[in-house]
């Protein structure tokens, strides 16, 4: 495949259609683990990596699915993945594990994985399935990191754990959900402006 | 008892699934357009999350522990789930074709709904006995509900406003929710 096309399917990803800021899917994890940086790369992680497995595993399966049973299937896939990726970071990173909490095995009923699963991986070739999955993981991880970002400077004076701005005073509601509504509405205004 | 009314008030405002949690999203922002479509919307989800959170607890309880397959939660959770709320569906064509048509629509949506998996594994998790299950279910359903309706009554106004063009649908649509959040903080001296 052309290097060209399968930059396409990596950037496509990032801001035309991201997952979250442009189709809206994933919201739950990317608001409730958007408190630090150090989360956002750590849910983005375990993000690509089941997106990334279950894009592979339906581009190779494609066609030999029955129609029929194929979001059941696909639902396996994906939940086995999110398995994995939930007793690998219990086992090398437990202290993201613990802080992540219930929003890892959620990973299973993220629509973004579901959705690339019908969309994309069931018709195309495993390159670009597996370049589709990285771009998406990249789009998603790049919403969570900005998003937890602004909230952990302004709610919290740091960021990625160090101090940033000794002078200012933390804005506490940044840190509650509420900061995350409104920074996250405020990120998908931006970005509407920006691509007109 | 007296603990069990403050888990259940707790639920519902102080530590609502929506506003606290985070749970429930796609549907929040999806399907609170109007009014008649979120209370759909709300008793199709406080029916299912019901239903799956009970048999995800006898599952847990009589299948998984005294087998050791706790590891299998999520996979056998989602299953339970998604074929529960085929029966569901398929049981209501039959016997209630009205109410069919009310939830219907919503139904196939119910499954990637993250609130139920969510429901369920929390229970699992915080080692509830049945009758704890039932009550953190119903409030977690019902402070769902509640978020749905208020939500979509502020959108059926928000429609006919004059929103800067950036902020038209969902950006205005997450700076309510924000406030709506900052009000149901103020609950939070209740308990």
């Amino acid at each position: 495949m052309p290097f060209k096309r399968l930059f396409g399917e990596f950037s496509k990803g990032l801001i035309r259609e991201n997952p979250v800021l442009g189709l809206m899917l994933g919201l739950c994890s990317v608001l409730a683990v958007s408190t630090e940086a150090v989360n956002a790369v750590g849910m983005g992680a375990a993000m690509t990596f089941v997106l990334l497995g279950s894009n592979i595993l339906v581009s190779l399966l494609g066609r030999s699915i029955p129609a029929k049973i194929r979001l059941p299937v696909f639902i396996v896939v994906i939940a086995s993945f999110t398995t994995i990726a939930d007793l690998l970071m219990n086992a090398y990173a437990p202290a993201i594990h613990k802080s992540l909490g219930i929003f890892i095995p959620l990973i299973v009923v993220n629509c973004i994985i579901i959705a690339r699963a019908e969309a994309f991986a069931s018709k195309n070739t495993l390159g670009a399935s597996i370049v589709d999955a990285l771009g998406m993981g990249t789009g998603y991880t790049l919403v969570l990191f900005v998003l937890a970002s602004i909230r952990e400077v302004l709610g919290n004076g740091t960021f990625w754990g160090m101090k940033v701005t000794p002078e200012m005073d933390p804005i506490l509601v940044m840190m509650l959900p509420p900061g995350a509504f409104i920074t996250l509405g405020l990120m998908m205004a931006g970005l509407r402006s920006v691509r007109k | 008892m007296k603990e069990l009314v403050v888990l259940f008030l707790g639920l519902i405002f102080v530590n609502n699934f929506v506003f606290a949690r985070f749970l429930g999203l796609c549907p929040y922002m999806g399907v609170s357009r109007k009014m008649t479509d979120s209370i759909g919307m709300g008793l199709a989800v406080i029916f299912v999350l019901l239903l799956s959170a009970v048999s995800a607890w006898c599952i847990q309880t009589y299948v998984l522990l005294p087998l050791h397959l706790e590891f299998l939660q999520t996979i056998v959770f989602i299953l339970v789930i998604a074929t529960l709320v085929q029966l569901v569906e398929m049981v209501l064509m039959k016997f209630s074709p009205a109410l069919y048509r009310a939830l219907g629509i919503y139904l196939p949506l119910i499954t990637t709904n993250c609130i139920i998996l969510a429901v369920a594994l929390i229970n699992v998790r915080e080692g509830n006995g049945l009758l704890k299950t039932v009550v953190t279910t119903l409030g977690a359903g019902l402070g769902f509900m509640l978020a749905l309706v208020l939500m979509s009554s502020i959108r059926e106004r928000l429609d006919t406003t004059d929103v800067p063009e950036a902020l038209k649908g969902e950006p205005i649509a997450f700076i309510v929710a924000g406030l709506i959040a900052i009000a149901f903080m103020g609950f939070s001296g209740m308990m």
